[in-house]
């Protein structure tokens, strides 16, 4: 079974926000996601300045199966891309929440989190999607 | 749902994960396609090949049959156990499949062809077979597991049964031996070393339970794809169907011209193509830029388009991303691919990419 951390943030693209307290927040994909995509071995960062929209495409991860896209899951500006996982795409798989977070964020309006889902309510999409 | 193996059991009890493939419920991996991979480039893996058609043919017409029937010539098997990979193609020089067939005994021949095609095979070969004394029968009792690596053959042999393994043991490649339901072949899909073993679908479970023991790793389709690229080895309906014929597939060995005579279905058609010229390139490509190769993707020769990628993938044991396309006529070494929009440098290199666990391309 895939894990779902309680302190974290979900959106319906599966992936996951951590808000760092500091009105910048952590974007990656869950553990969910990684396990489906299979074995990654690319990954496309954003670049730092850039202004991202809600759900705006921001990021590719390519597995050894598909490309997907990564979305921004609030408006704001991209802080810092973990530029790590250019050689080692694999640290997803292998740490989706830890170090294979893909990119920072500053949040441009905290209300924008209330719509993310909470932990039980990602599973309840995922129970729903398979 | 999909039809299962006999070893359905099996990719459920290891955790395989399950996906519909021609028809089928296949395992694509269990866990990590790249481990796979790297076990059958190092060491030994096995696949359950169960899916694809084996058609056992004989009667007195069926070499006659079989040479009008192929494009590569069955007459080119002078002893009882060999191998030849060729295509079957339709009157328009368009490929119907690729297959694989053995000589087994005079008149005797078994072929095994892709699973998704499998029933327009049969269809096909059945038509093209009135007029001649040949009898078809399908072997859906049979399984075959394809164990591929370095060390596959020497932890395989010790499960094959006592009657055939010396035999077995002894095989050259692209050779095979049997006893009863037993086919051993050296032959395989991963530009390894190894054997394709077809048996009674009840006696594959304790096979594949053994080879599990020898520690031979249980590999799904995902590392199959990505070993086929790697070793410069088509895939039926992605790199050549009934439209596009081997000439334009990098298949025009396949061919066997000679006999001048010999009038095998499409040989017209091919001989139309040839004669037209023009014909589009095959190529591998290597990609230098940064990104994966995918099936689709246009490809640019100095900015103008130029062809389009039939395979790509990552390759695991380049840690690069490679391709095949068709491209225009014309020698181009360098050229570009179109991804998400971005244009990122390639290279035109010569398939195989890798075989028997080492690169044959400059990286």
């Amino acid at each position: 079974m895939s894990n779902t951390p309680e302190n974290l943030k979900y959106t319906k693209e599966h992936e996951w926000v951590l808000d760092n307290g500091d009105g910048s927040l952590t974007v990656g994909i869950t553990d969910h996601a990684q396990e489906a995509l299979g074995d990654l071995v690319f990954v496309e960062l954003p670049e730092v300045g850039r202004r991202v929209d809600t759900a705006e495409a921001c990021a590719v991860v390519e597995s050894v199966k598909a490309a997907s896209d990564i979305y921004s899951p609030v408006r704001g500006e991209v802080l810092e891309a973990n530029t790590a996982l250019s050689d080692t795409p694999e640290t997803i798989n292998e740490d989706p929440y830890g170090a294979g977070w893909i990119f920072k964020l500053r949040l441009s309006d905290a209300s924008q989190l209330d719509d993310l889902l909470d932990a039980t309510g990602y599973e309840a999409l995922v129970a729903e999607e398979a | 749902m999909g039809l299962e193996t006999p070893l359905f059991a099996e990719h459920q009890a290891l955790g395989g994960r399950i996906v519909p493939f021609g028809g089928w419920d296949m395992p694509l991996h269990y866990g990590s396609q790249l481990d796979e991979h790297r076990a059958v480039r190092r060491d030994a893996g096995m696949f359950d090949v169960s899916h694809m058609q084996i058609v056992d043919l004989d009667g007195s017409g069926t070499t006659d049959f079989l040479r009008r029937l192929i494009a590569n010539d069955v007459a080119r098997l002078k002893a009882h156990g060999k191998a030849l990979y060729g295509c079957m193609l339709n009157e328009r020089g368009g490929v119907v499949d690729d297959l694989i067939i053995y000589l087994r005994g005079p008149e005797r021949y078994r072929m095994v062809v892709n699973a998704a095609t499998a029933e327009k095979d049969l269809a096909w070969v059945r038509k093209q077979s009135s007029g001649f004394d040949v009898d078809t029968r399908p072997r859906r009792d049979l399984a075959m597991i394809a164990v591929q690596g370095p060390n596959a053959r020497a932890k395989a042999v010790d499960l094959i049964p006592a009657a055939l393994r010396e035999r077995a043991a002894a095989l050259e490649s692209f050779f095979a031996a049997e006893q009863g339901d037993w086919l051993v072949a050296r032959t395989g899909y991963t530009g390894e070393d190894g054997f394709e073993i077809a048996c009674p679908a009840g006696e594959a479970p304790a096979l594949w339970r053994g080879l599990k023991k020898a520690e031979v790793a249980p590999c799904g389709l995902g590392a199959r794809d990505t070993l086929r690229l790697e070793a410069g080895m088509n895939l039926y309906g992605q790199d050549m169907d009934e439209d596009t014929g081997p000439l334009e597939s990098g298949l025009g060995w396949t061919i066997a011209w000679e006999p001048g005579d010999r009038n095998f279905v499409g040989r017209s058609a091919l001989e139309a193509q040839r004669g037209r010229g023009g014909l589009r390139r095959f190529v591998g490509l290597l990609l230098t830029g940064r990104g994966v190769l995918r099936a689709h993707q246009e490809v640019l020769s100095r900015g103008e388009p130029w062809g389009e990628i039939t395979s790509g993938g990552f390759a695991p044991t380049l840690q690069r991303s490679i391709a095949f396309a068709r491209v225009a006529p014309g020698i181009d070494t360098e050229c570009e691919v179109l991804i998400r929009g971005k244009h990122v440098a390639a290279r035109v290199v010569k398939p195989p990419f890798v075989r028997n666990g080492r690169p044959r391309i400059d990286l």
